[in-house]
């Protein structure tokens, strides 16, 4: 066995991996706070305002951050159902299942902010434009996901289903997201792009972005190891080190004579 | 004791590159005292019949000796030569398996010859079936959970096919026994000198060849499924509940077919939660006990 | 000595065929469903026939697409409730070319009368006359693919007891490139374009989705009937 499944292998031990999640967690949760005010601070107070869209724009540092992850986090949770399906790594498994929630978050975050900034630029909160489809597409894709899992009374079955699905969402994604921008030529040309002018953005604008962006990582990572945590104790319950965590008063209640 | 009469004899490799240690002999004869007890697979056929079913088989063989007065018994042996013994049909090693982290069996370990019936028995709820869809290979191993072999190769490399049937038959009851049976065979190949109409002649469901399957009982449905098992060309049977919706006549049937299938050198695997006592000669027996209480 | 491959996948289609033949009032269910939801819309929309013509081909589309999902619950269950998937498995016969049989002919018997019938559809509802031969290739070249994904989320859910709404939620979002791509060829000729490059790019996703989809298929299949 080659060092990085080694390492796999032990820190994917439901024991192991619990108590390495319990120990990163606070710092995650601290960091993704602590880049998250600054973020927030400089974008939506030190920021100069679109010249364009005026004030309005500022909702782009929540905004595009939670595109990525939306997007990002899809992508994880197909890497894990490939460690989950080729390696029957448990862990992988639990994390996907953390993890799917999460990306509805961050979908939804985007399509709210995304129809709230829309109201403004575009006069209504709901353009068919490209982007905006396909990121609904991606909330049901997630949907899809997360429905299969809990159809199943079996959790590491239907974890492993969901494994799958997320792969084939995962290899549909770009192809969805082109034939959308294909569909969105072919019936509409003049929707105003928001996006054109990424590259050239002046660097008042880019560190704020930068650092959400960091900051909606860090969270991610936070809040997958709270989700995972639970979900192990969940599936671990009868195991023995799950018993011991629990505190002594708590035994079993001894039955009656 | 009479010299042996061998018509035929010849030693072929079969498969595997180490022909040193699966080296097999074929004879064609009369049988003599000696062999019998050395053979393995024993087809009694008769000798015309013997030759065709050598060439089916892809054997070389060479005749040594004209063959025994025409009309009589020959006996068509595959025998291992004596240097070592033949893998087994089907062996286990440290087996076991759990389901969601919870232990359904094991470890446990046997291995079944050919010729050889099997009996599991156990509670319900004690993981026969299981270990009989493991067997089959339907449901996956964990690490750790012991090794399956086949003839002495990995179940997962072997080629070998086998016949299962479980608690559902694997029959379309919108489909005839006869048309059901064509799909089985065409699926998984028909056994030499077999045939649909005699395996569903065999089974007692003469008469009922083409009615559909909707307008059958479970005890014919069984037989139904139990004549795809009979032509289908393998050696290794694993049967879940064989006896279960049968009646009597159908139990002494069950019996019939394994004796016979383990005499032509098969083996099988059944399961019985006990209620039913196969009279088979020289069956084993395996219990499995329960692991939750 | 197990059979040639050939004789395993022409026996499972003659097998599934036979049955498909004895249920054959099912058969008809999705092409009646399409039927009907084709007469909804003029009810819904109301009569006038500028309103019709205008949304024909994309309501042709929408329809079949439904209409094509409605028999996939059953592609897979029944092989698993049976038993007949098991005897698939320990046949030694590749699970994924067995399963490119019942692909095909789930096709055959659903996706096929619904192309034959989507002309009828288009032209009722008041699609110009140019767009019909545009259709009816699109949806050649898009139900195959539709039939592909259908399959996947067949396989997946073929273990649960129900899976109705679930079985669409996972294919919807998978069909969306099939239908912008076959409404949109409809609608370039329509507008007098050139329909080649969606057709093309059709045809891509279809040979890929057909080439790879079963076997996503099997390996789905072997791991909901463990």
């Amino acid at each position: 066995m080659n060092p990085l499944m080694l390492w796999f292998h032990k820190s994917g031990s439901p024991p192991e991996f619990y108590r390495l999640a319990g120990r990163f967690q606070p710092w995650l949760w601290a960091l993704a706070l602590i880049f998250g005010v600054i973020g927030l601070y400089l974008g939506l107070l030190r920021a100069p305002a679109d010249y364009l869209q005026g004030e309005s724009a500022r909702i782009m540092y929540i905004h595009v951050p939670s595109a990525w992850m939306s997007m990002f986090i899809f992508a994880f949770m197909a890497f894990c159902g490939v460690l989950a399906l080729v390696w029957h790594v448990k862990i992988s498994e639990v994390l996907l299942i953390s993890a799917a929630p999460i990306g509805v978050g961050f979908t939804a975050v985007t399509l709210i902010t995304g129809s709230l900034w829309g109201r403004p630029t575009w006069g209504t909160y709901w353009e068919w434009d490209a982007r905006m489809t396909s990121e609904l597409v991606l909330l049901f894709l997630y949907f899809g996901v997360l429905g299969l899992f809990h159809a199943f009374d079996d959790r590491r079955k239907g974890a492993r289903a969901a494994s799958l699905l997320a792969l084939i969402g995962l290899v549909n994604l770009p192809i969805i997201h082109y034939s959308v921008t294909w569909w969105n030529s072919l019936h509409q040309g003049s929707s105003i792009n928001l996006m054109t002018g990424t590259s050239a953005i002046d660097a008042s604008m880019l560190w704020p972005l930068l650092i959400m962006t960091l900051a909606s990582k860090l969270w991610f990572g936070a809040s997958l190891m709270q989700r995972a945590r639970v979900e192990v104790i969940d599936l671990e319950s009868g195991k023995d080190w799950v018993q011991a965590l629990l505190p002594p008063t708590a035994e079993k209640p001894k039955p009656q004579p | 004791m009479t010299p042996p009469r061998y018509a035929v004899a010849s030693s072929v490799g079969l498969r595997q590159k180490t022909s040193q240690s699966r080296r097999w002999c074929f004879f064609v004869g009369t049988s003599d005292k000696t062999n019998e007890s050395q053979s393995l697979l024993t087809l009694r056929v008769h000798g015309r019949r013997a030759f065709r079913l050598a060439r089916m088989s892809g054997l070389k063989y060479r005749r040594l000796k004209p063959s025994a007065e025409p009309g009589t018994t020959s006996v068509l042996s595959m025998r291992q030569s004596p240097r070592t013994a033949p893998p087994p049909l089907i062996e286990v090693r440290q087996l076991c398996f759990s389901r969601s982290d919870e232990p359904i069996f094991g470890p446990m370990a046997f291995a079944l010859e050919a010729g050889e019936v099997l009996l599991v028995e156990g509670a319900n709820g004690s993981g026969k079936t299981t270990l009989l869809r493991v067997l089959a290979g339907l449901l996956e191993l964990g690490e750790d959970a012991g090794e399956i072999l086949r003839e002495g190769v990995a179940a997962a490399e072997s080629q070998q096919a086998l016949a299962f049937l479980g608690h559902a038959s694997g029959l379309k009851l919108d489909l005839s026994p006869r048309e059901n049976l064509r799909f089985t065979t065409r699926l998984g190949g028909l056994r030499a000198g077999a045939s649909i109409h005699a395996a569903l002649l065999s089974v007692g469901l003469d008469g009922f060849e083409d009615t559909p399957m909707r307008y059958l009982s479970a005890g014919q449905r069984k037989r139904a499924a139990l004549a795809g098992i009979l032509s289908a060309p393998v050696a290794l049977w694993l049967l879940d509940e064989p006896y279960a919706n049968l009646d009597q006549e159908g139990h002494v049937l069950v019996d019939r077919l394994l004796e016979t299938h383990a005499a032509r050198g098969g083996a099988a695997i059944i399961t019985s939660h006990g209620m039913t006592s196969p009279a088979i000669r020289g069956i084993r027996r395996l219990r499995m006990e329960c692991h939750h209480e | 000595m197990s059979s040639p491959l050939g004789d395993a996948f022409f026996g499972l289609l003659a097998r599934d065929a036979i049955g498909l033949w004895r249920r054959r009032g099912e058969v008809l269910n999705p092409v009646l469903f399409a039927l009907m939801v084709a007469t909804l819309f003029p009810l819904a929309l109301g009569p006038e026939a500028a309103r019709l013509a205008r949304v024909a081909s994309g309501v042709s589309w929408v329809i079949v697409l439904l209409a094509s999902l409605l028999s996939l619950d059953v592609l897979f269950r029944s092989d698993v409730e049976d038993g007949s998937l098991d005897a698939m498995r320990v046949s030694q016969q590749p699970l994924a070319v067995l399963v490119a049989g019942k692909i095909l002919l789930h096709w055959l018997a659903t996706a096929v009368p619904l192309i034959v019938l989507s002309p009828i559809i288009a032209l009722a509802l008041g699609m110009p006359r140019i767009g019909v031969s545009t259709l009816v290739l699109a949806l050649l070249l898009a139900t195959p693919q539709i039939s592909v994904f259908g399959a996947c989320a067949a396989a997946l859910t073929a273990s649960l007891h129900r899976s109705g709404i679930l079985l669409s939620l996972i294919v919807l979002p998978l069909a969306v490139p099939a239908l912008i791509f076959g409404a949109g060829a409809v609608e370039t000729v329509l507008v007098g374009g050139n329909p080649a490059q969606p057709l093309f790019l059709l045809a891509a996703g279809g040979i890929l989705a057909v080439a790879f989809g079963p076997l996503v298929c099997a390996s789905a299949l072997r791991m909901s009937a463990s």
